[in-house]
């Protein structure tokens, strides 16, 4: 049997560590249920490695394209002309993915071992991570974009549970079903998305491209750009684009390889992930409207970075970055435009589709490490917030070492992965736009600025002396420290990772060429920017930064507080939704829809309480009646 | 015939006054009437000990028991106890019994008797035969019903006597 | 001779007086009384039938007797009840009679 038939297991193992963790993990002791996690994942993993080399490695087709391989395919819901189908797919992105989500879990789960020790719930944690695994897969390997939508709950639903892990903490379920219902929120218009493109395409499926070029759609015209859109703003809400962003903040609350995990390299990508997806029916069907993508991306871009100049505790600011650079993705999907020369899918113009997939690669990598050595230095510190951490270089040399390298590849120099990357992107805008290009191009330079302000003030300036006198900060175990260390190690390598050859826009094989006018721009506006925090952040005292902060409170005010988002939101759903749609809402249905059964239930009580002096223990009244019912029968059956 | 319309009149009339009467002791009496007129028309059917029964058991016995229950129930019976009708019940009643007896008649009226009265002679059934089919055991003789309603009269009896038993001062 | 539609309409009469009486009056022994009533409009009818339409044949008759002695049997033990309950609810009427319920 050849490796994909083995694809299912990818699917399997997971879910079925979930259901053995979920129903006998309280029995367990931790190492048992932490032991079954971490293995079913790492088969998980090894099968995910053996079948990319398969896929990669193997042959391609006629015109240069890697196969789609549908191992697995079955109709789960027959529903007349429409069907749900169930079943995995493989082709570039998704292989892709694959890798991404079994490393980066793995990673997690051997981290967890150290980090979560001792933690009450720890085979719950470990059920939800496979839960959570199991969907992520369950998404990219989709064949359908219903089952894409199945798979997309069911990550919600994961996500929900992780964040609200601490549920004894109440910021921890506020934040768990902010996270839930802003997600479902956005949800809705993708649910209205995907009928609206079943209903005119007569099928969910992604077969697209048919030989080579797009298939035609019935309706087109108008309806396949409203679907397309209305997706992408599900995508949105999971992807945290500006306005749907506010939960990814709050998601901090959950643990730190949560957030490593769910909130950094895997669910947050799911919405580009869609956008690949479809990517041929954008660019054949809507290619005006990815310019609403682009411009939502360039925006939260700039918002996310501005906010994460001023934020003090240091999940917060990897989650504004977070945000920032999924926006990035998303402006390099949007900024594709349709190909020349009578073929639609153009490596060439489509430049941001590889350039997307490439950065969704990289970021997951250095995300990950970024916040899994956050979780180390929260762990030895026990605060999030930067006051309390300082000169942390002393005691923790691993942590230090792979925070920087990462910090170096989100800020874009060379020859860290980031750098290839970013430039690829930035490349894609500045052909599309050169507006859109200096503009992501100065977001880059505000990315390595408060990637270096965090750096700065977690690794040296002043030490917390009154802090670490009751426990020194010491060096993480192994098992937080070595995936530190191989996720720096990947991504110090895949830079260098010929990425076109495997995913591009049409296919076929691209070489990244680096375009040195825009690569070298980069590289100086981030080296500047790494310059001035050092300047302002990096010395025992800023006077700077506190100049800064004097001349500027307002501004910095705004800032620290998220630019008032969340209290717009509030205001939006307290004023305008709660009051104006949902109070006649409940008024009706408490009134109509209730009363109209309470009248039922009154009638009936009523009606049963006249009949009850019926039953008056008065022997006459006895007589009367069975005289008149004699009689009554009996001019009934001579009637009859 | 007209011995048959006289006896008509009173059985009625006696009957009417019977439950309208509001004293008791009034409407034993004219049930005693009633009881007489039945009587009456036995007689006019040639069933002579069918007649010498009714007046023996109903008009003798019966009325007695129902004069002396009426005395020992109510105290001021002989004073001449009034009892009031209710108006809606006697509607409510009156309709009732005109309902039925007017559908009783249609379908009477509507159905065609074999008149075969005059076959027989009016000669009365003699005791003889009477006697013979009550004692008798073939086909169309009746020992069983004599024999069961003399067990029966028994157990009445002694029901009734059971029932009204005073209970034992505790 | 008679026709049989006149005895027929007597009893038929009397029977519904007897329910009238019943239905209408409050004293428990005037209830009986109409009870007594119909059921000697019962056995005129049954003589009545036998007479005049199966004269050959005896069972009106014996039916009536019977009836007869069922009813003088049956209105010793319904006084017997009455007097039951007087001497629990102190009352000739029947409207002391109430708790024949659930």
């Amino acid at each position: 049997m050849d490796i994909y038939s083995y694809s299912f297991l990818i699917l399997l193992l997971p879910a079925l560590s979930f259901v053995i963790l979920a129903l006998a993990g309280m029995k367990m002791s931790h190492k048992t249920a932490g032991l079954i996690g971490t293995t079913s994942l790492g088969l998980v993993t090894v099968l995910s490695y053996l079948t990319a080399f398969a896929y990669f490695g193997g042959d391609r087709l006629a015109n240069g394209t890697f196969p789609t391989l549908v191992p697995y395919n079955f109709t789960w819901l027959p529903l007349g002309n429409l069907h749900f189908d169930m079943g995995i797919l493989l082709d570039p992105i998704s292989v892709m993915m694959l890798i991404v989500i079994s490393t980066v879990s793995f990673m997690v789960h051997v981290y967890s071992f150290g980090y979560m020790h001792g933690e009450k719930g720890f085979q719950r944690y470990y059920a939800f991570l496979s839960l959570f695994t199991m969907s992520m897969l369950g998404l990219v390997l989709a064949t359908n974009i219903f089952q894409m939508y199945t798979f997309w709950e069911l990550v919600g639903v994961s996500s929900y549970l992780l964040i609200g892990f601490y549920y004894p903490l109440k910021p921890a379920i506020a934040a768990s079903k902010k996270a839930f219902i802003v997600t479902r929120f956005a949800d809705m218009f993708f649910l209205i998305g995907i009928l609206l493109f079943g209903f005119y395409s007569g099928t969910f499926s992604f077969d697209f491209t048919v030989e080579g070029s797009v298939r035609e759609y019935a309706g087109a015209a108008f309806v396949l750009p409203t679907a397309l859109v209305l997706m992408f703003i599900g995508g949105a809400g999971k992807s945290a684009m500006f306005p749907l962003h506010i939960w990814l903040p709050d998601a901090m609350e959950g643990p730190t390889p949560v957030s490593a995990l769910i909130h950094a390299a895997t669910m947050v990508v799911a919405g580009v992930f869609q956008i690949a997806r479809m990517f041929p029916l954008w660019i054949n069907y809507a290619p005006s409207s990815l310019s609403i993508v682009v411009w939502v991306g360039v925006f939260t871009a700039f918002y996310a970075a501005a906010v994460a100049c001023a934020q003090s505790d240091i999940k917060r600011v990897l989650a504004f970055s977070t945000i920032s650079q999924i926006a990035f993705m998303m402006v390099a999907l949007g900024v594709c435009l349709p190909g020349h020369h009578g073929a639609v899918l153009d490596n060439h113009a489509q430049l941001g589709y590889m350039a997307s997939m490439f950065h969704l690669f990289t970021h997951a990598m250095f995300k990950a490490c970024l916040f899994l050595g956050a979780g180390c230095i929260i762990h030895a510190v026990h605060s999030n917030e930067m006051s309390m951490m300082g000169g942390l270089r002393k005691y923790m040399p691993i942590t230090h070492i792979t925070f920087l390298i990462s910090c170096l590849a989100i800020a874009g120099i060379p020859p860290f992965s980031g750098f290839f990357s970013k430039d690829e992107i930035l490349t894609a805008c500045m052909q599309y736009s050169p507006v859109c290009g200096w503009i992501m191009t100065g977001v880059a330079a505000m990315t390595a600025f408060y990637m270096f302000r965090l750096y700065y003030g977690i690794f040296w300036g002043t030490e917390n002396k009154e802090a670490h006198a009751h426990h020194t900060p010491h060096e993480a175990p192994w098992t937080m420290t070595f995936p530190l260390i191989f996720l720096s190690v990947v991504t110090c390598l895949c830079g260098f990772l010929p990425f076109g050859h495997f995913v591009s826009a049409s296919g076929q094989a691209y070489d990244i060429h680096l375009d040195w006018t825009v690569a070298g721009t980069s590289i100086v506006i981030a080296v500047c920017s790494i310059c001035l925090a050092t300047y302002i952040y990096k010395g025992e005292s800023q006077p700077v930064a506190d100049r800064l902060l004097k001349t500027f409170p307002r501004l910095h005010q705004a800032a620290y507080k998220r630019f008032y988002q969340d209290e717009i939101w509030q205001y939006v759903t307290h004023r305008i939704i709660f009051r104006c749609i949902s109070k006649p809402v409940a008024w009706f249905d408490r009134h109509v829809v209730d009363g109209t059964f309470n009248f039922l239930a009154w009638g009936a009580n009523e009606a049963g309480e006249s009949l009850r002096p019926w039953q008056s223990g008065d022997v006459r009244q006895y007589a009367v009646w069975f005289l008149t019912g004699t009689v009554a029968l009996t001019l009934v059956l001579l009637a009859v | 015939m007209i011995m048959f319309c006289i006896l008509a009149v009173v059985i009625l009339g006696s009957a009417v006054m019977c439950v309208t009467t509001t004293r008791i002791m009034r409407a034993a009496t004219f049930m005693l009437f009633v009881l007489f007129g039945v009587a009456g028309l036995y007689f006019l059917l040639d069933y002579t000990y069918l007649g010498a029964a009714q007046i023996s058991v109903y008009a003798g016995g019966v009325t007695m028991i129902y004069v002396f229950a009426i005395q020992l129930v109510s105290k001021r019976t002989l004073q001449g106890l009034t009892e009031r009708i209710k108006c809606s019940r006697a509607i409510w009643g009156g309709l009732l019994a005109v309902i039925g007896c007017a559908t009783v008649v249609l379908v009477l009226l509507k159905n065609q008797f074999l008149f075969v009265g005059n076959a027989v002679p009016d000669a009365e059934l003699p005791m003889k035969t009477i006697g013979k089919a009550l004692v008798g055991s073939g086909r169309y003789e009746y020992v069983l019903a004599f024999e069961f309603i003399s067990l029966f009269l028994l157990a009445c009896i002694i029901g009734g006597l059971v029932v009204s038993r005073k209970e034992e001062e505790k | 001779m008679v026709p049989v539609e006149c005895y027929f309409v007597l009893s038929a009469l009397l029977f519904f007086i007897g329910v009238f009486g019943f239905v209408t009056r409050r004293n428990l022994i005037a209830m009986l009384i109409s009870v007594e009533l119909v059921l000697n409009a019962v056995d005129l009818n049954f003589a009545a039938f036998n007479r005049l339409l199966f004269p050959g044949s005896m069972e009106g008759m014996f039916m009536t007797l019977f009836s007869i002695g069922v009813s003088a049997a049956e209105s010793a033990v319904a006084i017997a009840i009455i007097i039951n309950v007087y001497r629990n609810f102190h009352s000739d009427s029947v409207d002391s009679i109430t708790e024949m319920k659930w």
